[in-house]
């Protein structure tokens, strides 16, 4: 049998090659699913993986797909250091778009450099003050952000539902539940000519840069870790502990927000109520493939983004059910907690005990 | 006198360490055995296996004359084996008799076990509430409920680890009448301990332990404490530091602090006074839940006063937090170094950066230098003899002692006026806790205050120039540390503070 | 507005059948909570136990086995869960999310080929004499077996924990899992049992979500079911009856506000001037939750009091 030794000093090695073999793990019991499915494991694969690395068109839109879930896991990553689990960037993504898209429809067919940066603003305030809600709960009432922020998420779904069926509905759509479209001045420019990219991948680059910087090399990043791993000596090093709690979800809201307001200024052009499509889920996987750390994320952003568009593909191509692609990540985040183990221990063969 | 338990040849490694080496030793029926050693010399291996917590590697142990190898610690009291926890076993929210029936293994129903508590606790001068819940008890009445739990199983053997750390000298005497009884009654009892005068005046027989080895046997009433502590230690006692107390200005003042508990469980302050002068080391005792750890919060600013309820060098500090107290010269090392003074999964270097940040300059403007972080990291680890292997370890990874040594040195080293330390030696060796009393000492020399919050009384009446009690949240005037007498302390410790007015004149009168 | 619709009786008796798959899932989860675990994947336990529970029936036409599989399908996940946080170390609260975002995309693909499929029905137990009392009978007598077993598991619970000693011994594990375990208790073999029994329960009240509440197999179909389980631990203070009070109380505002819904309360409201969408109603079992989160969690004194001390720490055996 084997024992687990605590290890003294954590290789660097280690910690880049535990998510590589999670990924593994994950395309090797992935392939055994399909298999169970009917489907050629090795062709499902490929086309998930691999194909869409081969085609142009498919790594642009990786790029699209990636940057909002980067952008919200860096947020999340953040609150996961310090021991503060926001679960509800998916209901702080809704209100971002919302809020964001709703001053983008209050000032429709108005031109103006200005309207752009005034929804981006917009969109992470409504995500900040959505996630300010759990925060203000928990330090003032010791009320579990996990619970509270994930009731957020059907709360802020049934009121995008809500308002794009009412206020904001459009008024010349046929009473279907959503907006009308947005107008060029309130739509992304795009970066890349003859592509989907836009702005918002630039951004969500950026923000990893300066993540990463905050967190190996600012007192703030240290505060975040220092809060996460021992909340006495954090205390001791005089770390604010519900001031932080609150900035760190704040943060993590308005990050999602971002996202949301990008979505709907850039993809899509609209509000509806199918908006929500599990970003704010997804970067939790996306948070924790990439080990917190910002750039891992952005690694790990575009692997997710990657089993999306294949699983797109694999769908029309294959005939794979949609969920099994969930199923596919959700294992993911198993074996990746689980090859975890291997950062924190040694793992040593046991001594044979007696004579 | 016939043995009970015999010990042949046991040996146990973990990584790194051989914690014990062909151990052989055997205890009599009916007699107390000590077993005396230094933190880390094997004494808790050793034990863990005779309760079946641990199994030996080789070697072999016979009980009653029998082949022993418990597989557990079930059958090991099944064979007549019981044990007393030095950070007990028991459950804060559980009442005493359903702790008490988790140590046995047919407890009997509800009301015949609380009559049972009663009989046995009252016969053996333990008297306990069997319904009381045990986060509401003190320290000393938590050993009791272990003890009785243990009697109630009439064990043959009973260990009992470091029994007498946690007890007041009167408590310490009301023990050792229970363990007298039960050794009358034919009940052998394995003593660990390293307070040496105890071992002197209870044990009939005792074994030195020294890093995993047995290194002498002897009957200690025939030696003197010296001459146990150095076959503990294996080399000659080191020569306690000098006290050359010149008493300076008052560097820190505390009037009337007052403070709720924080928890359901924890303790009240009140009331407390005190001044530190320039040179001082000022000692406090007490036994642990008396208000050491809600003090020190309210020293190191992690816990805030009213401004005026804590005065450094003239400056009300009191409703200041811990950083804006470092940069005055105000620093504290809690007790607890694995996630309070040092967090357990950072590299010793962010743990220098963790409380050194202000006075050593390690950022501007919040950016990390991180040059000066791993230079601070490095003279700690040199200049109080850190063995690590570098500054990149984890704090975790560390001994409890170099833990220690690096917490203490990150401290000194930032020449603080005042520096407030709790238990500076706890689980530490001799030898280390030697380095760190001396440079408790020379911090005083040069001129800062010190205040040592401890429960070891020896440690205080050898590094303290004054000396005061702390007792159920209220600190006793403060006296002089010379010409204490342990009955005196025993009786503050007790709460009856007019006992620190007897024969000694008031320090910062 | 027609509030004639709403019956006080009926309205029991749906809160009553509202609140079972709560009542399970928080059953369960207080068990697992109480060993000193927090296992946050109620959600996807509570839909793998729906698809298993309902995918059984259909197949077989039997509920009776479908509760059964259902049951082991929410025990089988929870185990996952246990191997990973109890031998592996992982962190409770990240690998309780994975078993939610896992169970989900299990369910969802497991149960394609039954939307829109019907299930057999679930008989109510119909008691001689004893159901056709006028009112007492509606109100105590007219529901299914799982309905009055849910209610025998809330007491049989509260017997396990406070009056025997396996139980006595499981509330220490979640209590201080040192001090248990150098008492010689198998900690983790504990834990495993306790996260088990919360997983089969979980398995149970998805099950009959799908096979008696709804009754039919739609994705995502718990809605947050497993959290308002979760919540309601938190609100009973870990206390077995006040489970049995909670899981009816969000019972009763799950069925209020769909009887509002159904009484023509909106259009009403419409016409006073208040224009109010459906959704806004939808809201209330969430909102509530929230709210009774607050109020219970804001007794800090009364909620540190009886939470189990150890609850989300892994456990390593040293030495």
């Amino acid at each position: 049998m084997f024992r687990l030794e605590p290890r003294a000093v954590t290789p660097v090695w280690i910690t880049a090659v535990t998510p590589l073999l999670a990924v593994l793990a994950t395309m090797i019991a992935g392939g055994i699913l399909f298999a169970l499915l009917g489907k050629d494991p090795f062709e499902t694969i490929r086309v998930i993986f691999v194909a869409p690395l081969g085609d142009p068109y498919s790594r642009t839109e990786m790029l699209i797909k990636a940057a909002p879930l980067v952008l919200i896991a860096l947020g999340l990553s953040f609150g996961f250091r310090a021991g503060i689990w926001n679960i509800g960037a998916e209901g702080q993504y809704v209100m971002g778009a919302l809020a964001g898209g709703a001053v983008g429809l209050a000032f429709w067919n108005v031109e103006g450099a200005w309207l752009l940066p005034l929804m981006a603003l917009a969109g992470m305030a409504g995500g900040c003050l959505w996630a300010l809600i759990p925060a203000f709960l928990k330090v003032r009432f010791n009320a579990n952000e996990i619970l509270v922020s994930l009731m957020l998420v059907y709360v802020a779904t049934l009121f995008l539902s809500a308002m794009v069926s009412g206020p904001l509905r459009d008024p010349a759509g046929f009473n279907f539940p959503q907006s009308r479209l947005l107008h060029e001045s309130a739509r992304l420019p795009i970066v890349l000519e003859g592509t989907r990219v836009h702005v918002g991948v630039l951004v969500a680059l950026i923000a990893v840069v300066v993540a990463q910087i905050v967190l190996t090399r600012h007192l703030f990043g240290f505060n975040v870790r220092l809060l996460g791993q021992a909340p006495r000596a954090a205390a001791f090093a005089g770390v604010n502990a519900k001031r932080l709690t609150v900035v760190l979800l704040g943060l993590s809201g308005a990050l999602a927000g971002l996202a949301g307001i990008f979505e709907v200024t850039g993809p899509i052009g609209q509000l509806q109520p199918s908006l929500p499509v599990g970003y704010g889920f997804t970067a939790i996987i996306v948070a924790f493939l990439g080990r917190l750390n910002p750039v891992g994320i952005l690694l790990a952003g575009m692997v997710m983004a990657l089993t999306y568009i294949g699983g797109e593909t694999a769908q029309f191509s294959l005939g794979i059910p949609a969920a099994a692609i969930s199923v596919f990540q959700g294992l993911l985040l198993f074996f990746l907690l689980a090859v975890d183990l291997l950062t924190r221990y040694r793992v040593v063969p046991a001594k044979r005990s007696g004579v | 006198m016939s043995t009970l338990l015999a010990i042949d040849g046991v040996s146990k490694s973990y990584p790194g360490v051989k914690a014990n080496d062909d151990i052989h030793f055997s205890v009599g029926a009916g007699e107390i055995h000590a077993l005396l050693g230094e933190n880390g010399a094997g004494k808790s291996t050793l034990v863990k296996m005779i309760y079946g917590l641990v199994r030996p590697d080789t070697g072999g142990m016979r009980f009653n004359g029998v082949e022993y190898a418990p597989h557990g610690p079930v059958a090991a009291r099944a064979a007549g084996v019981a044990m007393v926890f030095q950070h007990f076993s028991l459950f804060e929210a559980l009442t005493v008799a359903e702790n008490i029936a988790l140590g046995m293994e047919n407890a009997p129903p509800r009301r015949e076990l609380a009559q049972r508590i009663r009989e046995v606790s009252t016969e053996y001068g333990l008297p306990l509430d069997p319904d009381r819940l045990i986060g509401d008890l003190s320290v000393g009445v938590r050993q009791r409920v272990e003890i009785v739990r243990c009697l109630l199983q009439n064990p043959k053997l009973l260990i009992m680890d470091e029994p007498t750390s946690v007890l007041t000298p009167q408590e310490v005497d009301q023990l050792f009448f229970t363990l007298r009884k039960l050794k009358a009654d034919g009940v052998s009892i394995l003593y660990i301990s390293h307070k040496l005068e105890e071992i002197r005046s209870l044990c009939d027989h005792a074994t030195i332990l020294r890093m995993g080895k047995v290194v002498a046997t002897c009957t200690p009433a025939k030696e003197t404490a010296r001459s146990l502590a150095e076959m503990m230690i294996g080399q000659e006692l080191a020569h306690p530091p000098v006290k050359d107390f010149q008493p300076g200005p008052v560097l820190l003042k505390v009037e009337g602090l007052s403070m709720a508990a924080p928890g359901q469980f924890d303790v009240a302050l009140r009331e407390i006074s005190l001044s530190l002068r320039s040179g001082e080391v000022l000692g406090i005792a007490g036994v642990a839940g008396n208000g050491q750890d809600e003090l020190m919060l309210a020293l190191s600013g992690e816990r805030l006063s009213a401004p005026g309820q804590v005065v450094l060098d003239g400056k009300p500090v009191g409703a200041a937090g811990p950083n804006a107290r470092r940069r005055l010269g105000l620093l504290a090392a809690p007790e607890e170094r694995l996630g309070h003074a040092a967090a357990p999964d950072m590299s010793l270097a962010d743990n220098g950066y963790l409380s050194g940040r202000i006075r050593k300059r390690l950022s501007v403007r919040g950016f990390v230098k991180q040059g000066a972080v791993d230079a601070f990291a490095r003279k700690i680890i040199a200049d109080f003899d850190v063995r690590t292997p570098g500054i990149e370890a984890r704090a975790g990874a560390l001994s409890g002692g170099n833990l220690q040594k690096y917490v203490v040195g990150r401290e000194v080293l930032q020449e603080p006026k005042v520096l407030v330390i709790n238990q500076p030696t706890w689980g530490v060796d001799a030898h280390a806790a030697a380095q760190i009393r001396g440079a408790l000492r020379g911090l005083a020399t040069r001129g800062a205050g010190v205040i040592v919050i401890s429960q070891d009384l020896d440690e205080l009446v050898e590094i303290a120039d004054s000396f005061a009690v702390l007792a159920n949240g209220r600190l006793s005037p403060v006296r002089s540390a010379t010409g204490l007498q342990i009955e005196t302390i025993g009786r503050m410790m007790g709460g009856d503070f007019s006992a620190a007015e007897e024969g000694a004149a008031h320090v910062s009168a | 507005m027609d509030l004639s619709v709403i019956d006080p009786i009926s309205l029991f008796v749906g809160l009553v059948a509202a609140a079972t798959p709560l009542l399970y899932a928080a059953i369960g989860e207080l068990v697992v909570e109480k060993s000193g675990v927090l296992n946050l994947g109620v959600e996807g336990m509570m839909i793998v136990g729906a698809v298993c529970g309902f995918a059984t029936a259909v197949t077989t036409g039997s509920p009776l086995l479908g509760f059964v599989v259902g049951a082991m399908g929410g025990a089988v996940l929870a185990l996952v869960f246990g191997g990973m946080t109890q031998y592996l170390l992982s962190n409770q609260v990240a690998t309780g999310l994975a078993l939610t975002l896992f169970g989900l995309g299990v369910a969802a693909l497991v149960g394609q080929p039954f939307t829109g499929v019907k299930s057999p029905r679930v008989a109510v137990v119909h008691l001689p004499v004893l159901s056709d009392i006028p009112v007492i009978g509606r109100l105590v007598f007219s529901y299914d077996l799982v309905i009055y077993l849910g209610i025998a598991l809330v007491a049989a619970v509260w017997f396990f924990l406070n009056r025997t000693r396996p139980g006595l011994v499981l509330r220490a594990v979640g209590e201080n899992h040192d001090a248990a375990h150098s008492l010689g208790y198998p900690v983790i073999r504990i834990r495993m049992m306790a996260i088990a029994f919360g997983g089969a329960c979980a398995g149970l009240g998805g099950a009959y979500l799908s096979l008696v509440r709804v009754p039919q197999w739609t994705e995502g179909m718990t809605a947050g079911a497993g959290w308002i389980a979760l919540a309601i631990v938190v609100f009973a203070a870990w206390k077995p009856w006040r489970v049995l009070l909670g899981a009816w109380l969000f019972g009763g505002v799950t069925i209020l506000q769909l009887n509002l819904q159904a009484s023509g309360f909106l259009s009403w409201l419409q016409s006073v001037g208040i224009p109010l969408q459906a959704q806004y109603l939808s809201m209330t079992p969430y909102l509530v939750t929230i709210i009774v989160l607050v109020v219970i969690s804001a007794d800090r004194t009364r909620a540190s009091v009886n939470a189990p001390a150890s609850l989300g720490k892994s456990f390593t055996q040293t030495g």
